[in-house]
């Protein structure tokens, strides 16, 4: 009798797992969205999956969806691994997703060749494959607003304009994997073109939090600049070691993942001055925000661990991630006149996105990112970072939007993308125009 | 009643000595074989078939290798999932250099360089034994891993540092990159892993089997016994290497299209391990047991809420699927300290004597 009703249980689980993918309604706009709020980097992917739920359930709340249809939000936990990523993607898809943002780049990896043929665009914001900024070669995959290369031009923008990068000693420390070592044939090629020498400095994966070695070489070299591509627990470490030498926070600059609350809310006031690049606005004084905390979180629906948390840098990504890909909605009921779209719909509408200044004042961001409007061949947009501050407590921005070296990143994201196709006989781009 | 062996007279010596010596055991074999390559493609959804059958697969054949070294010669390894990455990016060059072969040879081919690799690392087990042999696996995991990063020729001076899949045929029909269907993936290597499971299990109920079981019961006397270490030491290490490569090239190639080195890490070993420890050590039925237990039953686990329509974050699905998982190894440590696979043989023996459990012996 007991095995009776063991078997009856496990067929019962298993008949559960093949029904899974669950059939959303008809008219409704799916967007998964993949979230990492477990594994090592819970940290990070926490405020961002908040940001990206809450501003899509405010559209909900506030204006009934977008195009009068709900959209849906499906969390999916990849714990920022690849294996549990790519489960997350075979169980959504057949819902009608509309667009993947998978967050970590070995996911996004894995995605981009599945996109053409299941139809579903991926944007990866400002992650992933930078060379998925050539709309020929990629149709499907999207960067807005920048790529890595693009933003660390940037930064050298910076650094130029705050007495010059010729001849000085640029230190880059990193993480030594795909996503750190990135930039590295961009700087080089601008360390000659520039005239400044570089200093390399890889952190282990596994020695994220131990760098006494690495900045024990920064005292030696002294470099005049250090940049930082750290992600989670190497980041606040890092800039303790910074601290501990005495190097001068305010010539380090980390990228747009490195600089959130979370890794300088761990350093706290000893952290003053510290750089970083990041793209979208930081606070809760836009109105779209102000909207959010209305309708979402003073009504108990938002996930979000405290109301002070809205707004800050992971969690106003987030919340960017999910405008991008509102905005790119609202293009494709535009074009096709329907108001529930399908993922080419999406990739049209993703295509042609223009947010600019006055369409973001008009949905609340005024002043949040720079304008940002793709094309066939541009899946990067505009591509601006500006850079902000911690003032101890707080982030605040201190430059304008930085524009990158379009005419140096440019040709090297044409290479690397002609590279990645050049072993795939059956890649299927696109020609524009 | 239905299983039980009287009746059934062997009369000739190769009958004897057959696999499976019960005729029931047989038909279920074949009774497996025929749902797992027909009913399972034809029932089972694309879902289905991609994150759970394909995985289990993959994750049962790397369990078979670490089994082969662990369980039934009694080395203690912590390098799996480098040995399985030395197989996907291995399989990955030869990809790149003969784009013409069929892709199955290929896949084939790379657990030779796993196996060349493991024979490397396994040369400290001639002198080092138990957990110390384990930190010298270690070193082969940490190195490989190190490998995999630093050497850009091994990902061909790829920007992402990633390994990815070209798309190949065979038949005409595509059996690798995105354009392959689930289905075809699936038949690929569930027929790889239905053959090197048969060969694993004649290999090891035979004089190589039996000389590595020797060294892991006590190996002074197996030495005295005209065994010898060196080579039968190494020939386990070539072959669960061979089976890791295999798995490693089959997990990249036909399940993620994709991988970065972090696919190999330390916890992939970990759970490999875990898999050879629940399933069974010394059983080849365990390795498919405990490749179920740890990767199908948190899918299953994940997919009860949205199945009753209950609305829980994904977040929290996650965290109890990890407790649940976490304390049934726990309670099967206990209750059954050798693995699913005894439970089954204990079953199997409860069934052999139902419904007179006293009238024998």
């Amino acid at each position: 009798m007991k095995s009776k009703i063991l078997i009856s249980a496990s067929a019962l689980f298993v008949a559960a797992a093949c029904a899974m993918p669950v059939v959303q309604a008809e008219d409704s706009l799916y967007l998964p969205s993949m979230s990492y709020r477990t594994g090592p980097f819970a940290g990070g992917g926490t405020p961002f999956a908040d940001g990206y739920a809450d501003y899509l359930n405010m559209l909900n709340e506030r204006d009934g969806g977008i195009g009068g249809v709900k959209v849906v939000v499906e969390e999916c936990e990849t714990a920022y691994n690849t294996q549990k990523g790519v489960e997350c993607y075979e169980a959504t898809k057949g819902n009608g997703a509309l667009a993947y943002s998978p967050l970590s780049t070995g996911i996004t990896l894995a995605l981009i060749p599945k996109a053409p043929v299941d139809q579903i665009p991926v944007f990866s914001m400002g992650y992933g494959l930078s060379a998925a900024a050539i709309g020929e070669k990629f149709p499907w995959t999207f960067v807005y607003p920048t790529t890595y290369w693009s933003q660390m031009s940037s930064i050298l923008k910076y650094i130029d304009s705050n007495g010059g990068v010729a001849g000085k000693k640029i230190g880059f420390i990193y993480l030594d994997a795909g996503y750190g070592k990135e930039p590295l044939p961009l700087l080089e090629q601008l360390s000659e073109s520039m005239g400044f020498e570089l200093a390399k400095y890889p952190v282990g994966g596994k020695e994220m939090q131990n760098q006494s070695a690495q900045w024990l070489n920064v005292r030696k070299d002294r470099p005049d600049w250090m940049i930082m591509w750290g992600w989670g627990a190497m980041n606040p470490t890092a800039i303790k070691e910074a601290v501990k030498i005495r190097y001068p926070l305010d010539r380090f600059i980390g990228n747009w993942w490195a600089g959130s609350h979370n890794d300088l809310q761990a350093v706290g006031k000893n952290g003053k001055g510290y750089l970083a690049a990041n793209f979208s606005g930081i606070g809760q004084q836009y109105p779209a925000v102000q909207d959010i905390l209305k309708h979402v979180v003073d009504k108990g629906n938002s996930k979000v661990a405290s109301r002070e948390a809205v707004g800050n840098v992971l969690y106003n990504r987030g919340l960017f991630n999910a405008v991008v890909l509102a905005e790119a909605i609202t293009v494709a009921q535009a074009k096709t006149g329907k108001a529930v779209i399908n993922g080419a719909d999406m990739r049209y509408g993703l295509e042609n996105i223009n947010l600019t200044a006055e369409r973001l004042a008009e949905l609340g961001l005024a002043d949040f990112t720079g304008p940002l409007k793709g094309s066939c061949e541009d899946h990067e947009g505009a591509g601006a970072v500006f850079i902000q501050q911690w003032n101890g407590e707080d982030w605040e921005k201190v430059t304008d939007l930085i524009e990158p070296m379009t005419d140096v990143v440019r040709p090297l994201l044409e290479d690397a993308a002609a590279k990645y196709v050049s072993d795939k006989p059956d890649w299927e781009g696109q020609t524009c125009g | 009643m239905l299983y039980r062996e009287a009746g059934q007279f062997k009369t000739s010596y190769a009958a004897d000595q057959a696999m499976l010596p019960i005729r029931q055991d047989r038909i279920a074999l074949v009774l497996l074989l025929v749902v797992a390559f027909l009913g399972v493609p034809v029932l089972g959804s694309d879902f289905f078939l991609s994150s759970i059958m394909i995985p289990f697969l993959v994750f049962a054949l790397a369990a078979v290798g670490l089994n082969i070294l662990t369980g039934y010669a009694g080395q203690l390894s912590l390098g799996t999932g480098a040995f399985m990455g030395v197989g996907a990016y291995s399989c990955y060059k030869l990809a790149t250099y003969f784009p013409d072969t069929n892709i199955i040879v290929l896949v084939l081919a790379s657990g030779v360089f796993s196996a060349l690799i493991g024979v490397a690392f396994g040369l400290p087990s001639l002198r080092i034994k138990g957990l110390y042999l384990a930190i010298t696996t270690l070193a082969a995991q940490f190195f490989l891993e190190w490998c995999f990063i630093r050497i850009e020729w091994l990902y061909n001076y790829n920007d992402s540092g990633a390994i990815e899949v070209p798309q190949r045929m065979l038949f005409n029909i595509a059996v690798t990159g995105p354009h392959a269907t689930p289905t075809t993936r699936y038949l690929v290597i569930l027929s790889i892993v239905a053959i090197m499971t048969l060969v694993a299990a004649n290999v090891l109920r035979g004089r190589i089997g039996r000389s590595w079981m020797m060294i892991r019961d006590m190996d002074i006397a197996a030495e005295l016994m005209g065994i010898r270490p060196l080579r039968s030491k190494l020939s386990a290490f070539a072959f669960s290497s061979y089976y890791c490569g295999v798995a490693g090239a089959l997990m990249v190639f036909f399940w993620l299209g994709s991988a970065e080195v972090e696919a190999f890490d330390i916890n992939h070993s970990f759970l490999i391990l875990f898999m050879v420890i629940i399933g069974g050590m010394g059983s080849l039925t365990g390795c498919f047991m405990g490749a179920a237990f740890i990767w199908v039953l948190p899918v299953i686990i994940r997919a009860i809420p949205p199945f009753f329509g209950l609305d829980m974050l994904a977040a929290t699905t996650e965290h109890i699927s990890n407790i649940i998982i976490g304390s049934l190894i726990i309670f099967f440590l206990i209750v059954e300290p050798h693995g699913l696979a005894r439970l089954w043989q204990i079953a199997k023996e409860k069934l052999r004597t139902w419904p007179f459990p006293y009238a024998s012996s």
